[in-house]
């Protein structure tokens, strides 16, 4: 059996008397399109800081590519290979598209510590920015600042950051949030672009964006795992159906 | 596009022509006002502390009331290394200045890089309250509220003796902004410069993409620090006179006041923030020297109602509205 890319087991996290995660175990295969659904307040989000390490857990162990990250910082776990999207843009506003993204590829890179030779002056960065954003058809704002920007090409540079960081694990937290449903499909159609060397793992609300976009689904309610399976198990699954789609269809 | 996006690149870090204006102006000013050269002096060491606070405040969003405090002991290290060893070399004694401020900032930002907000401005106030009380109290070290005498120097290099018109002092402390000013634009633009601008834009992004926040942030306070130290170092070799002035809120206070006049985060608004509120303060004492900070309020009042980013900010707005 093969290293999965990231390897969660019996995960815990408690505020107090809260428990917001309950004994998760969960496994994103090299190469895949897994996304996480749940109604609100499962815990979805308080997942995603877990495993990229905004927040710690209260037992329990997470492996990337094989090795332990669960008491790594965020910054180390960014250094080796975890990148997150936010649901609430997190972008660098008065800045360009460009520059955005060379933030992200300057870190990885390790150029950032560099107290001389001027930004402007690393070729490699730049042919390396503009392939990201070719990769996201980004390439013609890419002299754009981001409060110029339509919000949906803003979700798309939210993406482009996280793609500069050379990701092993894409972790999108609901990529299309805000979006109108004309250009999800378009944000979509990019994720879906994305190398099969990056494992993805997206959490979403949007239904029909999951079912087009996941090989596999989680679903979390009350900060536990209730089932996970192939998209058709999980369209099938009546405790699903009463908890969740139940619900979003009201 | 590729080429297009270099060019790009390349011209932001480029010396434009108007950024000789200033360094022009400054030597022109001692041919035509050679009887102002103190104040003239006392100018350019004023728009050294402001760059020093542009560096944290404009570019790493760093908030601070409590700058004076690195101001301060680098004029007391250059005043005290001259009035109790001896140590009349000045260059030497400047460059001692700004390493004690520098290191004094190094240790003094790993306890304040871990605040920020509300948070941090009490905290850079009582830092700055704590070292003005420390110098009041060991009065026979810093010569307390009568202030530090037998400050001594050498001719700069052993060749331009200090003259009454503050004539080597100009050019001194001219060469010394100059070297201050290069480090920082270098600083600016490089990739360490840019995360900083990175952390003043979104930190908690800054901390996804895998960024040692907390250890830049020390790193640039240290920076600063040395640089304010510098400011204050060529204050007390200038003056040859020291008091507990230098390490005050009021100094900390007008520093923050004139680099927001200027204009926050573009290397150039410390000259003309500092510039401007020391001819308006020189001016308007001379005009009325009952009320003169009405006046200085009132411009300050007028900047922050219709140049938000200064007045600095204002010129490139209407420069981009023409072009």
């Amino acid at each position: 059996m093969t290293i999965p890319a990231l390897d969660i087991s019996g995960l815990n996290k408690n505020f107090g008397a809260l428990q917001v995660a309950r004994d998760i175990d969960f496994r994103l295969e090299k190469g895949a399109r897994h996304a996480l659904i749940g109604p609100n307040g499962a815990g979805k989000t308080t997942l995603v800081n877990l495993i990229t390490g905004a927040l710690q857990p209260t037992s329990g162990a997470i492996r990337l590519d094989g090795v332990d990250i669960t008491r790594m910082g965020q910054a180390e776990r960014s250094q080796r290979g975890l990148a997150r999207t936010f649901q609430i843009n997190q972008l660098f506003s008065g800045l360009t598209v460009l520059e955005n993204i060379g933030l992200a590829i300057a870190e990885r890179t390790g150029i950032s510590r560099s107290l001389f030779r001027p930004l402007g002056r690393r070729q490699d960065l730049i042919d390396e920015a503009l392939q990201r954003l070719r990769d996201l058809r980004l390439q013609d704002v890419a002299l754009k600042r981001i409060n110029e920007l339509a919000y949906g090409q803003q979700r798309l540079v939210e993406i482009a950051i996280a793609l500069g960081q050379q990701p092993k694990v894409l972790v999108l937290d609901e990529p299309s949030a805000g979006v109108p449903t004309s250009e999800s499909q378009l944000i979509l159609d990019r994720i879906n672009g994305l190398s099969d060397t990056i494992s993805v793992l997206m959490i979403e609300h949007d239904m029909d964006m999951v079912f087009r976009f996941a090989e596999r689904i989680t679903v979390l309610v009350d900060g536990g795992i209730l089932v996970q399976g192939t998209p058709r198990e999980i369209a099938a699954d009546e405790r699903v159906r009463a908890v969740y789609l139940g619900e979003a269809h009201d | 596009m590729r080429d297009g996006l270099h060019s790009y690149l390349r011209q932001r870090h480029r010396v434009r022509l108007w950024e000789l204006l200033p360094w022009l102006l400054a030597i022109g000013a001692f041919f035509v006002f050679p009887d102002y050269m103190a104040f003239g002096t006392q100018v350019l060491i004023t728009v050294m502390f402001a760059l020093s606070l542009d560096l944290i405040l404009g570019y790493a969003g760093v908030i601070t009331l409590g700058h004076a405090a690195y101001f301060g002991i680098g004029a007391y290290t250059a005043g005290m290394v001259s009035a109790h060893l001896h140590w009349t070399e000045p260059l030497s004694a400047l460059a001692a200045a700004a390493l004690c401020a520098g290191g004094i900032g190094a240790i003094s930002g790993l306890i304040l890089m871990r605040y920020h907000g509300l948070t941090l401005l009490m905290l850079t106030l009582a830092t700055a309250i704590m070292l003005h009380e420390l110098a009041n109290v060991y009065e026979d070290v810093t010569g307390g509220f009568d202030g530090l005498l037998g400050i001594k120097f050498e001719p700069l290099l052993g060749l331009f003796p200090y003259d009454l018109w503050g004539h080597t002092h100009y050019w001194y402390a001219l060469g010394v902004l100059l070297l201050m000013f290069v480090i920082a634009r270098c600083i600016v633009y490089s990739p360490f410069g840019q995360s900083l601008v990175g952390i003043r834009e979104n930190v908690q992004r800054m901390h996804a993409i895998g960024a040692p926040v907390y250890q830049r942030l020390v790193i640039i306070y240290a920076i600063s620090a040395a640089m304010a130290g510098a400011a204050g170092g060529l204050f007390a070799q200038s003056n040859a006179f020291v008091t507990l002035e230098v390490l005050s809120f009021y100094r900390s206070g007008t520093i923050l006041i004139m680099l927001i006049l200027g204009g926050v985060g573009r290397l150039y608004g410390a000259f003309v923030g500092a510039l401007i509120y020391m001819l308006l303060e020189d001016q308007l004492a001379k005009l009325s020297p009952e009320f003169w900070e009405f006046g200085v309020g009132l411009v300050l009042v007028l900047t922050v109602l219709f140049a938000r980013d200064g007045l600095l900010g204002l010129v490139s707005r209407t420069g981009r509205v023409h072009s």
